[in-house]
This record gives C-alpha cells, structure tokens and sequence, in this order.
C-alpha cells in the first residue's frame, strides 16, 4: 500500500492508531463485525470463521473458530455480530437457519456455546441488544424474526412478518423495546419486542427487497434502509407517519448500510453486485459521494467502522477474500475530480451557468457586468440560496435571461413562414423569396434570391432598382455584376461551337484571373476585419466578467493577456446567437459556430468574397456577349450554400436547395444536405413551426429526411362503445360491430378528419363541425356542452 | 391438418408385423394431447380475462394452445404474457427478428416443432431474412456464436464460464454486447423451459396452420398412439411398481397427505444432523441418475433414436452438435464441478441487479414470474381442501435445481424423497432434461388423484424452476466475466 499516512485519535483515554491496509484470506468473507475494544475484527463466511487482531501496521490472526473434522453447514456463516457489552460474546447465522452463538472464553477449542434450530430457512441477520446482555434477535428468509433470551435453550418470542423473508433486523440504540425489519417485498416494520402479535408500524420504504437499515446512533428516530432498487433512504420515525428525509441514488443495489459515527448526516454504503467500492454518503449531498474507497476486487459485503466514536476508521470484508482498514484520510474524494462548472442553455436561450461559488465571488466583486448596450439582453443574477455546507465544493448558479420578448429571432420565424418553396415556377418563387427577405431587412439574402433568379431563368427584365439599394459594403462591385448580366440575358441567344469553346477557354483564363484575384479579396477582407477591431474589442472588454468565470479554471487561460484572443473565437458565439445582430457592420467569422444553433446573420462579413468573384466574372464577361450555360455557376452556388450554412444561417441555404431542386442537388453531398435540412427541421420544431417543417421534410429529398414524417404515423382508437383497441379500421368496431365515430351533425361514419370536443366528447366530420360552431355555441350532439372550436 | 405421431418402438414392431394397421388420427383433439378438451374448457369470466390478456399481450394475437393450457391458472398467465411480450416485442437491445430466431434456435434443441413453427412465422412477419430458415449456414456469424451458450444452457448450464462470455463478447466483428447477450440469455432460457412445459403438458399443434411458407416443419408430436389411446395394456416394466388401481391411488394420495403431516410435526422434535443434511443432497443427486429417463420404449440410446426420427433432419438446421444432450450432474465423478451453492447467488439478490441492469425492466417482469409461480396455491390437493402446499411447491422446485446442481443450505433433501414417489421423479426428471421423450403415459402414472388444473401447475413450476437456473448459471457467468 503506498498509502502510509497515520492516523492517531484520542478516544477517552484510548488511543486508536493505524493505517490503511488490507489483508488476504483464505475464503470470500460475507460479513465482518467489531468487537468493542476496536482492536478485534471477526470475519465470517461459508467457509472462513476468523478473529483477527488490528495492529498498528497489519492485521494478526487471532483465533479460528472453524474447529472440528467434518466442516459443518452451522459454520457457513450468512451473518455474524460481536456483542457490544460483552467482549466473550458472538452470534452468528447460518445459511442452513441456524443460530449460533459464541463463547470466546471457553477454555476448550470449540467456542461454540448454543444452537438455535428454530429457523426453516437461512437466517440473514442476528442483531444483539445493545444495552441488554442476553438478548438476541434473528431475522430469516422463512418470514419470522426470533428473539432468543441467551439463558435459555429456545426463543422467547416469534414475530411473523406474514410469510415474507426478513433481509435485516435492528434493534433501536435508543429506544430500548424496539426493533427495526426489513422484507423481501420493500416493507419495514417496526417492532415492540413485547407484543410479538403485531407490529406497531409498517410502511413501503423501497421497490423491491430492503436489503439493510441502520439506526442512527443519536438522533432519535433515524432509520437508514438501503434496497435492491439501488436507493439509500433516511426516513424520521418520530413521526405520526415515517417520514423520508433523504433519499441518495446509487448505481447499483445497497447491501448494507452503517451511520458514521460522529457525524450526524454521513453513512457508508456498500453495493450486493456489479460495484466494488464503498461510498461514504453527506445524506444532505446525495449526487456525489463525499468519500469513496476502491481497494476491493469483488464486491464488499461487510463493512463496520472500528469504534463508535470515531468517525476516521472503516473496516471491510470482501468477496475478493480480504479484509481491509480504510482511513478516512486516504478516501478518494469523488468531489474534488468533480467539476463544479457547468453551462446550460435553455429552451428559450436562456444561458444558465454554474461556476465555484469563490470564483464568482471575486468575480463580481472586482468588475460588475454593467449591462451591454449594444445587444438588446438583459443579464440577471440569480443566486442560489444553497445550503450553507461544510462541503467540500459549493458553486453558484447564474441565470442569463434573454429579454422577454426581445424578438431575437423574430426574423427566423418570419422567413420560414413566409418564404415561398415550391409550387410556383422558379423566378416567382426567387422574386417572392427575394421580396421577404427585403422587407425583413435582410438584403444580402433578397440579393441572393435575385442572383438565383438571375442564373437559372429564362432572360427577363430585372427591376435594377432592386440591386442598387441592397448591397452593404461591397455594393458597387455587385451592382456593376448585375448590369453586366443583365445586358447578357438580354443579349439573343447561343449557340454556335465556337463561341461555346471560346467561352470555355474564357473560363480557363478566369480561373486564373479569379485566382489572383481572390487572394486580393481576402486580403482585403482580412484588413476589414481587422479595421473592426474596435468594436470587437469593446464587446469582449463588456463580456470579460462572464467569460473569466468561465475559464478561469482552466489553467491555460489564467493569464491575464490571454484571454482576448481565445475568447475571440471560443466564448462569444457563446452570447452572439442569443444576440439579434442589428444590421450594422460586423466581422465576427463565428468559426464555432454550427449551423444547428443559426441564427446569426450572414451580414456583410459574407458579402465580400461572394461578390468579389461576381465581380471578377463579370469584368471578364462583359467583353463577351454569351451567355454561360447554369452549370457554370453551380459551383459558385454551391460555395455559396456552404458559405449560408457555415454562417449559421441553415434557413437560407435549406431554402435555396429545396426551390433550385435538381440543379444544384448534385453538386452538393448527400451527407451535408441532410445534414442542412436536419438542423433546419431542428430549428423549426424548437419555434414550434410544425407546418414548416412538415412542408420542408415533405420536399426534402434526402431519403433520411422524408422517413421522418413517415414514422409514427399510427393513430391507436378504442372503441367507444366497448373499451376496446379497433384494431382493423378506425371506424368500425369488429366487437361490437357498431360504428364507432359518428358525426354528430350529419350522423354519419367518419373516415377522415375527426375533430372531438375535449369536453364532452363529441365531434364529428371536421368541416361539419367547424360550420355547426359557426352559427351555435352548443354541442351539436344536444348534450349542453359549450364547445369550443380553436 | 392432421398431426403426425410418432412411432414407439414397440408399436413399430407391431406395424413392421401387421402392415395393414395404419396410424389412426389424434384422439385427443384440444389443445393438450394430455388433458381431455373439457378440462381446459372454463367459466366466462376467466375466458374474458384471457382473451383481454391475449389481445393484450400476444405477438400473435390469437388464442393458441400453449395459452389456453395456461389459462387455467390466470393469475400467472397474466405474469407469463407480460415477460413473453416484453421480450419479444418491447423496448430491448436485439432486433425483433433475431429474438425470434433465438427463440427457434432455443427450442430446436429439444426438437420442439410446435415453439419452432409458431416462431418462424412470428420470425417472417418481422422482416426476417427467409434464408435464414435454411438453417445455420445461412445466419450471420453473430448468431452462430450463440450456438455454443445455447447448447450448454439447454443440457448441461453449470459448464459455462465466464470464458464463454468473453469469447462473445470481446471486441471483434461478430462481437456481442452485454446488453444484447443478456436478452439472448433470458430468451433462451426461457424457451428452453417453455419446450418443457410444451412436452410436459402435451400441447398439441395449433389446429390451423396458416398457409405454408415452406419452413414449417411437419408438425410431428412425440407421443405415439399408444399412447394416446391411454391403453395401459402395453406392459411398462420400469411403471409397474407404480401402477394402482383407482383403489390403491387414493391411499397413495392420503399416503402423501399423512407424509407431508408428518414432516411438518418432524420438524418441530426431531432434527437431522448436518453431516446428514449435506448427505441427503449428494444422495438425491445421486439418486436422480437411476431416475431412468423416458419410460423404457424411448429410452434407446440417442444415435438410433435420431437414425428414427424423420425430423431430426429438420430440426437439426437450427443446431449444431445434435447429440450434445443432458448429462446427469452427479456422474461426473471425476471432474467434480463443485455444487452450486444457491446462497451464494440467488435470484433475488444477484440475479435480479445484473439482468435488470443490462436488460432494464426484464428483472422486474421475471422477478414477478417467478414469486407468482412458487407463491400461486388454491389450497388444494386434488378433492382436500385448505392444504398447505409450500411445502411440496418447494420440493419440486429444488429437485429441479438439485438436478442442475444447485443447492439450497437451508433444505432438507430428505423432503424431495419423503414427498415425490418415483414416477413423479420419473416425470419431473424427463420434462426438465428431456422434455422431447415426455409421454402421455408418464403424465399420467404420476398423482392419479390429482386434477389436470393441478398437474399443469406442476409444469409451470418445473419451467420456471428451470429457467431461473439456467439464467443462475448464465448470469454467474456474466458476473465473473465483469469482475
């Protein structure tokens, strides 16, 4: 063990020494007990019945009460207990029903001193009384707890727990007639143990058996009970009805249970299967354990802390045939790897973050958030009234707000209900869509529609009062492009090979030319980008309170400089999507940013490389006067979709795929076109715009996407005459043989749309009904109810 | 649709002699070859309660014979269904086909035709792959690694180790994870153990076979007609011992009752010692080895008793290793696997988390299953009324985990000797190893007294007695593999 710290405490005059260590036996143990001196340990199981001295530095073997030839059943041991008065006395139960009790001070070999046979099936717990010296209860898988006087040959009294198995027995520390059982089937009964016709009290404490319970060993009244469905709960008996106080979750089902001395909310548990450690649980805390001890390789089935008053010692045996002292001071502490951060966004974009209360309270105290004038949120605090702890980690949660109806999104929803996808042909579908985004302000999207429009139809006349106020920045070159189509389109058609070929060889020389000049382009917007540094800045400088909580912990960032950059990129997408971006100049690239969590605007930012390379095409182009077959532009569509999509803005690109179909579908893999229209389905069903959504799965021509609508389709209908699923048609009842939905105007079957009254059940033929609401306000059935159709 | 029925090897001399007698139609028609049509027949408020659980439970979504036999106890039936349904049809890590497949692979190996045909059906309308039908060669490898569990679940299940679970589950192409070997586990189990109720309690095939799809198997029961005829002239030398008249089994069953009084009061006096106790078990392990298998017409040794049989052929598809059979758990003297010790790993405590952890929610169902079968009692026995019962549910409950090796601490095998009479034993011993040689003669030399109702709750208890310790030996498996 390379743990070899030490651990002294005073206890009244004796002194308790030691060390975390372990031991090897020779057979799985199934259950251990202390004897009250705190320097002896008995171990027992099927086939080991060991005392063991604890020494300073290691276990010693001290005693083998496994005597005698033949290895008898009455030795393999389901439980054992050392009685807390008497140093001589033992109890143990057998897995053949026998209880065995014990007399170290025997002077022969064999220290067995009587045999109780009065159990029918294997006795799971014996409990000595823990004042009285000659009392002893048992509790067996027959169903009956037995109380045995030690003085005499048989028990004294028999408590029936009604042909369930007891799992545990525990007598009161504190009240001196009553004892606590467990059962099989989740009850706890408690018990007056000189009315063995009833039990005083009995409640369902758990789902499934109730493996252990523990009384506390000073609140009056405390019962911890631990069960199969992996739950530990506290539960004040003082009560008219027992109380559940605590309840802590863990992951696997509790074996047994023990209070640790000296602090009042503290419990060890150990698990029957599947988990090998020992947790120690602050009920108060009951997600993570406050200490954990790994040293088992098979489950732990006995724990027991060395002496009642002091909370450092914990002993265990094990399956894994060992028997180990646990020093609180070498626990592993779960809570300490644990991180205390945590951030959240909710439904609405609310961003709810949790950070070490100390952090956040230098935080504040050195730079309150004032709030931020530019974006149109409101930040709010709200502190936790947490529990004042003496745990370990405590952290404060903050709540961001965003400003009710601040309309963040207004845009989004606008769009998507309005925008146009299919039905018309594709330049009314591009003007209609064009129209939208203009009158939502968003010219660089209407500006794009218009290009659509422009490359994939028939020559037409372009309204150019259209272009001339759309662009942002770099509208003088766009504005220069669109004339230079527009007087192509016009142009009379091609056709001959020639100009075809020179038209390719043009393209050839295009590429180059686009090549330089792109790498000017991005210079270019590269230096925009860096002349909006300003602003930038000053909204990371208003932020800095927030995101410093947030990465303080990280070592990397404690530096003071380093944060600028790194937030830059990583932490203010964080805010900028709840944030409406107002149509003002802005150069944020949101490299994080995916397309699932849009709703930034593709502003400016996105108009330079896109109508730089227009731009270039166009001066090259105008010498010529063709016209470019579509395919040319598909790849430029396609940068284009891509380029809306990393943007955040999986509306628009979404859109243009479903309104340009097949000429462009191609070009663009399958992959990420599902990948676009899930996320846009995803955005659409999180604004509750169910009809949109529908249309877009309905004209998506993924495979994966159009399934969706496909799933679930069934809708399951009881009869309402005989209860019964109509399992063939919905209309008929094959029971019965009634029809089952009447309308109740026309009084005929309905086969199609159904609309019922929630009130009063009623309903008939959709259209029926909806006329019928028109002129009355009554149930067209005659029944009196006021329905209401909405 | 008439059954065919297969030929005992003293009728066949008979046929071999005299060519002329041909093999006559079924002559038990419902839906139990045992039990005559008018006992399974019940009041209306239980066929009401069992339609409603059909509907409500049933893959199917008919009334078949294997229900209607069971619906003579509701109470369970309904507990039965809910696990059934939630196995094949709810929420659960292996696809709806394979489950089925798993369940044909399950009993093919007690040659059950009338579990394999139900489920091949059930296999094809959940979109399984028709190939598969043509037998092993054709499934993918996944599956075929389960052959090796399936088979030492089936017959011998305190051989598997946790070497065989590592050998599915560790990482590779065909690997499974412990979720999904987990449901196949439970499955297979529990079809291995419905095969013995369908043999134990004679279930005859589902009167209207629906069209067939070419992978039905000729529906073939394993009684001959000799059987049926319940002609006890055919002289039975391993049963003559236990052949009363009327007269002398209604002393048998007082005989029983007074037995079963009597060890209620030993109790309380007089107590064995426990070198005695340890002894008993071993006595009765050894004693279950006479227990001659079969009555002697089937008893031959297996090679000619598959060289017989017409659809071993069939069946055999679904199986690799055909031969691989039960092997009594005491005759392996020199191996000496050590006994199950069934308070080292019970149900309740062990089994219980483990399956419930990697297959959510089974545990709960198999936990009510077990509980309602051992829990279920009328009070009666045969025409005694308000009779205490446990302790015979116990007796036949731990003599069939006693046969699989499985020992409870706190029993006294002596009971199992005091209480079952040799062909009780006789019975017991075949549906639970070898369900396939059940015979009508068997079912009904044992507990002449008893009512049909009676005697199918016995099977109920030995199926799920059964199960629970193929899932022990299966689920110890998985335990040692995790830790």
């Amino acid at each position: 063990m390379e743990k070899m710290s030490r651990v002294t405490t005073a206890l009244g005059g004796s002194v308790l020494t030691g060390r975390t260590m372990h031991c090897h036996l020779d057979a799985p143990a199934n259950a251990i007990s202390v004897c009250r001196d705190a320097a002896q340990v008995v171990v027992a199981g099927r086939s080991i019945f060991k005392i063991y001295a604890i020494e300073e530095e290691q276990f010693v073997e001290k005693l083998n009460l496994r005597v005698g030839r033949k290895p008898s059943l009455n030795l393999s041991c389901a439980d054992v207990v050392w009685h807390q008065m008497d140093e001589n006395l033992l109890a143990t139960a057998a897995t053949n029903g026998v209880v065995v009790t014990w007399n170290l001070g025997r002077p022969s070999r064999n220290k067995q001193d009587q045999l109780f046979t009065e159990h029918k099936r294997t006795v799971n717990k014996v409990c000595f009384h823990p004042t009285e010296a000659h009392v002893l209860l048992s509790g067996s898988q027959d169903g009956f707890m037995k109380c045995f006087d030690l003085r005499r040959k048989d028990s004294v009294s028999t408590f029936s727990g009604q042909s369930e198995s007891v799992r545990d027995v525990q007598f009161s520390i504190r009240d001196y007639f009553t004892f606590a059982s467990t059962f099989e089937n989740g009850n706890v009964q408690l018990w007056d143990i000189r009315r063995p016709d009833r039990c005083e009290r009995m409640f369902t404490a758990h789902n499934g058996p109730v493996f252990c319970c523990d009384w506390h060993p000073e609140d009056r009244g405390w019962l911890a009970t631990g069960g199969r469905d992996k739950m530990v709960k506290v539960w004040d008996m003082t009560t008219h009805r027992a109380k559940e106080m605590h309840c802590v979750q863990t992951i696997a089902s509790v074996a047994r249970v023990k209070w640790r001395p000296e602090c009042r909310h503290h419990l060890a548990t150990c698990s029957m299967m599947v988990d090998h450690n020992i947790y120690v649980w602050d009920v108060r805390r009951p997600f993570v354990p406050a200490a954990m001890f790994e040293e088992h390789r098979d489950v732990t089935t006995g724990i027991a802390w060395r002496h009642p008053h002091d909370p450092s010692f914990l002993l265990s045996g094990s399956k894994d045939s060992s028997l180990c002292q646990h020093l609180f001071r070498d626990a592993s502490q779960p809570v300490e790897r644990a991180n205390p951060e945590g951030l959240c966004y909710g439904l609405f974009g609310d961003l709810a973050f949790a950070a070490k209360e100390s952090l956040v309270a230098a935080e504040s105290g050195r730079k309150p958030y004032t709030g931020d004038r530019r974006h149109p949120i409101f930040f709010k605090r709200k502190l936790d009234p947490a529990e004042p702890f003496a745990g370990l980690a405590s952290s404060a949660l903050s709540v961001f707000e965003t400003e009710p109806g601040g309309g963040a999104m207004r845009w989004f929803v606008d769009t998507a209900e309005r925008y146009a996808l299919a039905g018309r042909p594709l330049a009314e579908l591009c003007d209609h869509n064009a129209k939208v985004a203009r009158e939502l302000g968003r010219n660089q999207v209407a500006q794009t529609w218009t290009m659509l429009r422009t490359i994939y139809c028939s020559p037409g006349l372009l309204p150019t009062a259209n272009l001339s106020h759309s662009m942002g920045k770099g509208g003088s070159c766009g504005l220069q492009l669109m004339n230079s189509f527009n007087l192509k389109d016009m142009a009379p058609g091609l056709g001959s090979e020639t100009r075809l070929d020179r038209s390719k060889g043009d393209a050839r020389s295009d590429t180059v030319l686009l090549d330089s000049s792109a790498t000017l382009i991005t210079n270019e917007d590269n230096e925009e980008t860096e002349g909006s540094d300003v602003p930038a800045d000053y909204l990371l400088g208003d932020v800095e309170g927030e995101d410093d909580e947030l990465y303080l912990l990280d070592p990397e960032h404690t530096h003071p400089e380093e944060p600028e950059c790194v937030l830059l990129q990583e932490a203010f997408p964080l805010r900028h999507e709840i944030v409406d971006t107002p149509p003002g100049p802005e150069h944020l690239q949101d490299k994080a940013d995916s397309p699932h969590v849009s709703g930034s605007e593709a502003d400016v930012a996105s108009l330079a490389p896109v109508d730089s390379s227009f731009s270039l095409l166009s001066v090259s182009h105008a010498l010529y006067d063709s016209r470019l077959p579509p395919d040319f532009f598909s790849v430029l569509v396609r940068d284009m979709l891509h380029f809306y999509a990393e943007q955040g803005d999986v509306q628009m690109a979404v859109s243009v795929l479903i309104v340009l179909g097949e000429r462009v579908r191609k070009d663009i893999d399958e992959q990420t076109q599902e990948h676009w229209y899930t996320s846009y389905i995803d955005l659409l069903q999180r604004f509750r715009l169910w009809n949109v959504s529908n249309e877009v799965v309905k004209l998506s021509t993924s495979r994966a996407v159009s399934c969706l609508n496909q799933a679930s389709t069934t809708l399951h209908v009881n009869c309402s005459h005989c209860k019964r699923p109509m399992s063939s048609r919905g209309w008929v009842c094959d029971r019965c043989h009634r029809c089952a939905s009447m309308c109740a105007v026309c009084h005929h079957v309905v086969k199609g749309l159904f609309v019922w009254c929630q009130g009063c059940s009623h309903g008939g033929h959709l259209q029926h009904i909806m006329k019928w609401l028109e002129g009355s306000s009554h149930c067209p059935a005659g029944c009196g109810h006021l329905c209401e159709y909405s | 649709a008439a059954a065919n029925y297969l030929l005992c090897t003293n009728c066949r001399k008979v046929l071999r002699k005299d060519k002329r007698i041909r093999v006559s139609q079924p002559l038990t028609r419902g839906p139990s070859a045992f039990i005559p049509e008018k006992e399974v027949v019940q009041a209306n408020t239980v066929v009401e309660r069992t339609n409603f659980l059909v509907e409500e439970y049933s893959t199917s979504g008919r009334l078949d014979n294997i229900t209607q036999v069971m619906s003579l106890h509701t109470q369970y039936l309904e507990s039965f269904l809910r696990s059934q349904f939630y196995m094949l049809r709810m929420d659960g890590p292996l696809p709806l086909p394979y489950r089925h497949y798993i369940a044909i692979m399950a009993a093919a190996r007690h040659q059950c035709s009338y579990l394999i045909n139900m489920h091949v059906d059930e296999f094809l309308k959940t979109g399984g792959i028709a190939e598969w039908l043509n037998g092993l060669e054709y499934v993918p490898q996944r599956l075929k690694n389960l052959n090796e569990i399936n088979k030492l679940l089936a017959h011998r299940p305190w051989l598997i180790t946790k070497e065989h679970i590592q050998k599915l589950v560790k990482t590779g192409e065909n690997n499974w994870s412990l979720p999904e070997l987990v449901h196949a586990v439970v499955l297979l189990a529990h079809y291995h153990a419905l095969a013995s109720f369908v043999f134990g309690s004679g279930i005859n095939p589902e009167r209207d076979p629906e069209i067939s799809n070419g992978f039905r198997l000729i529906s073939v029961n394993n009684f001959c007609v000799c059987d049926l005829a319940n002609d006890n002239n055919i002289e039975n030398a391993s049963l003559s011992g236990s052949n009363f008249g009327i007269v002398d089994s209604l002393s048998e069953l007082e005989a029983l009752m007074e037995r079963m009084k009597r060890l209620q009061e030993e109790r309380e006096d007089e107590e064995a010692s426990q070198e005695e106790m340890s002894t008993r078990f071993e006595k009765e392990k050894k004693e279950s080895l006479f227990v001659v298998s079969g009555d002697t017409f089937h008893s031959f040794p297996y090679s000619e008793f598959e060289e017989d049989m017409i659809i071993t052929s069939d069946v055999s598809r679904y199986i690799e290793d055909p031969g691989f059979g039960y092997e009594d758990f005491a005759r392996r003297g020199e191996e000496h696997l050590p006994t199950f010790r069934a308070q080292d790993y019970t149900w309740e405590n062990h089994g219980f988390s483990l399956v419930n952890r990697l297959y959510s929610d089974i545990g709960h169902l198999l936990d009510e299953k077990f509980r309602m079968v051992y829990n279920l009692t009328y009070n009666t026995m045969a025409t005694h009324e308000d009779v205490d019962t446990t302790m015979l549910r116990r007796a036949l409950f731990n003599y069939v985990h006693c046969m699989f090796g499985i020992r409870y601490d706190d029993y006294d095998y002596g009971e199992v000797n005091q209480l079952l009479e040799r062909s009780l034993k006789v019975y017991i011993k075949t549906v639970t190893c070898y369900p396939e040689r059940t015979t009508k003669r068997m079912y009904d030399s044992y507990w002449r007294q008893f009512k049909h109702s009676e005697k199918v709750h016995v099977n109920l208890l030995l199926m799920e007695a059964r199960m629970q310790a193929e899932l022990l030996y299966a689920l110890r498996a998985i335990t040692r593999h995790l830790t």
